[in-house]
């Protein structure tokens, strides 16, 4: 409980372990994970060298491996266009992922509250079901979507990118494991014994508990859902853009300045950094107990 | 010693000015019993029905409804037309351009699935090693993930151009002649498996070092002390008892390769997957009759058939990773 990151204990390192396989990998090793790392930042520094640098950067035949001068002019560029409204995009991207985060949080805790803990008629079917529905492509479902949001009247507006994703299997199936082994049947009958209701001892004993599972959660939703595309893409107006479609706005206009559109790149991939900077290990442990995907 | 001693309960009231409060509260006493009794029976189904309910709204409803769009005329802008049956499907299937996407789905799906998790294995086997910096290590790995497929894309189209791209030039420098990274099906396939090989791969890594963790240490120690190398433990226990792991992987990159957009859509500024769709997938064939020709029936129509090749190509991908563990 007080690491909080104990999903799967399996799946961590036994303190046996790390004796018994005390081989410290050589050279080769080190160097093959070098490698990899390099190839992971290299494509980030190369959007730099672009982004930094004039139009003319792109098409000269020596490749310049140094930065330019130019990153603040070609952001402001960005921001100042005319054809895309990266400033709404900024800020649509900001609401979308923070509520869509928030209400999965929260109506996963709920339903993984239940599903752990409380007692019910159908609660095993339910879970597999649950489970099962993680596998479901749900994403071809765009057109009637796009039909059903048309109807509402919701088509073009946040609403449409909002409302199918407030709620997720995976995000359900996470809260119910953790809850399930971080949450002592002891604490819930104390409080029921104090005379909580059920949604009183949801609100002062589950959340609690459940505070560092859905803090991963929320971290992984909002990745996802600040760097989704598709559907966005297909619903949402030109003048209304979320980061990724403003992104493909600017490439998308008659003449490419390659030098803009990797300024644009980087200035929708800094929240993202600060984020890994500040959260990666988390996002670590966090593939690492769930095995999250997508 | 009398007067510090507890008084004893007071009697049960018998004067009758008090029974009535007494029969009032014995009666809120039951109300509120009641009350908890339903408390505790209906919130469970409470606290899961906003998952229930949205899910089977924004989820599940529009996956069955399209099949009923598939078998109509249905338009963008004039809505539900006349019940055609089979008609769209029969479209679709005659329709080259369905095939043409198709097999650029399957290619672009393999040119990075299979270097993708033999890559990642090659990574989480030297992770599960005792390493120093651990963390930093893994963190490393996994950077690319928070870059977004769009983002990622038009980094990689650009390294990929044909003319200036940094990856011809290099070759040029090399004396090699550059490659028709756009123009060309295999080149075009490999550039957009490349991109999603760089977002995904330390992201699998991860998992399948998960996997490697839950590995009784005591396996390769009796495997040490037959006398099998470090490539034997590998194919011999390591692979095996990933099994599940591995089995995990790649249904989940079956479903969203099989279901690719965002890389092939932005690989140009046309986004239409290539001058002769070199590279056009099923989801942009799939967008481009839905929004391009404003064809809702032949989009759900594709819609469908896609959901199929989902299910079986995940089914078969179950198959060949178990006899492959098995096998090894």
């Amino acid at each position: 409980m007080s690491t909080g990151y104990g999903l799967l204990e399996t799946a961590r390192p036994s303190r046996r372990r790390r004796v018994d396989n005390g081989q410290r990998p050589g050279w080769l090793g080190y160097g093959f994970l070098t490698a990899v790392l390099l190839g992971s930042m290299f494509p980030l520094y190369w959007s730099f060298l672009i982004g930094s640098g004039d139009a003319s950067t792109i098409n000269q035949q020596d490749i310049v491996w140094w930065p330019g001068g130019n990153f603040l002019a070609n952001a402001a560029a960005v921001l100042e266009a005319d054809s895309v409204n990266f400033w709404k995009a900024i800020g649509n991207s900001i609401i979308v992922s923070t509520v869509v985060s928030a209400s999965v949080v929260l109506f996963s805790t709920l339903a993984g509250f239940a599903f752990a803990k409380l007692r019910f008629r159908g609660r095993a079917g339910l879970l597999v079901f649950v489970i099962a529905t993680m596998a479901v492509p749900t994403q071809l479902g765009v057109v009637p979507l796009f039909i059903v949001m048309s109807q509402l009247q919701l088509a073009g507006t946040l609403w449409a990118v909002i409302l199918p994703a407030v709620v997720s299997a995976f995000g359900v199936f996470w809260m119910t494991q953790y809850l399930s082994q971080a949450l002592p049947y002891e604490l819930i009958e104390a409080a029921r014994v104090d005379g909580a209701s059920m949604i009183r001892t949801f609100w002062s004993v589950a959340l609690p508990a459940a505070r560092p599972a859905a803090a991963m959660l929320a971290l992984f939703i909002f990745i996802a859902t600040w760097t989704n595309f598709f559907w966005p893409f297909i619903v949402l107006d030109r003048q209304n853009p979320t980061l990724p479609v403003a992104l493909s706005l600017l490439q998308s206009n008659y003449f490419v300045d390659y030098s803009i559109v990797m300024a644009g790149v980087i200035l929708s991939t800094i929240p993202l950094l600060i984020l890994f900077v500040v959260a990666g290990r988390h996002l670590v442990s966090g593939i690492m107990q769930g095995a999250v995907k997508g | 010693m009398t007067t510090t001693a507890p008084r004893p309960p007071a009697p049960a009231p018998l004067t009758p000015p008090s029974a009535p409060t007494t029969v009032r509260s014995v009666r809120r006493i039951a109300f509120s019993q009641t009350l908890s009794r339903w408390d505790v029976k209906v919130s469970p189904y409470l606290y899961i029905s906003p998952f229930f309910i949205l899910f089977a709204i924004t989820g599940l409803f529009p996956l069955a409804y399209t099949a009923w769009v598939s078998v109509h005329e249905w338009n963008l802008i004039g809505g539900q037309g006349d019940f055609v049956g089979l008609d769209n499907f029969a479209f679709v299937l005659s329709n080259p351009p369905f095939w043409i996407a198709l097999r650029n789905t399957f290619s672009i799906f393999l040119i990075s699935a299979v270097p993708q998790v033999l890559l990642a294995l090659l990574i989480a086997a030297v992770l599960d090693r005792n390493l120093r910096a651990k963390t930093f290590w893994r963190m490393g790995v996994l950077l690319p993930y928070v870059v977004a497929p769009v983002a990622v894309t038009l980094i990689f189209s650009n390294m990929f151009g044909d003319q200036y791209g940094l990856i011809n030039n290099v070759l040029s420098d090399l004396g090699i002649d550059p490659i028709g990274w756009h123009s060309e099906v295999l080149p075009s396939h490999v550039a957009i498996a490349t991109m999603v090989n760089f977002r995904w791969t330390g992201y699998t890594a991860l998992i399948l070092l998960a996997g490697m963790q839950a590995i009784p240490r005591d396996y390769y120690e009796a495997a040490m002390i037959d006398g099998a190398g470090t490539i034997r433990q590998f194919f011999s226990i390591t692979i095996p008892q990933l099994r599940p792991t591995l089995i995990f992987v790649i249904v989940t990159s079956t479903i969203g390769g099989l279901q690719i957009f965002d890389e092939p859509r932005l690989y140009d500024q046309t986004g239409q997957g290539g001058a002769s769709g070199q590279w056009m997938t099923i989801t942009i064939y799939l967008y481009n009759l839905g929004w391009g020709q404003l064809n809702f029936g032949r989009a759900a129509a594709v819609a469908w058939l896609l959901f199929l090749i989902i299910i079986i190509v995940g089914l078969i991908n179950v198959a060949i990773t178990r006899s492959i563990a098995r096998a090894s």
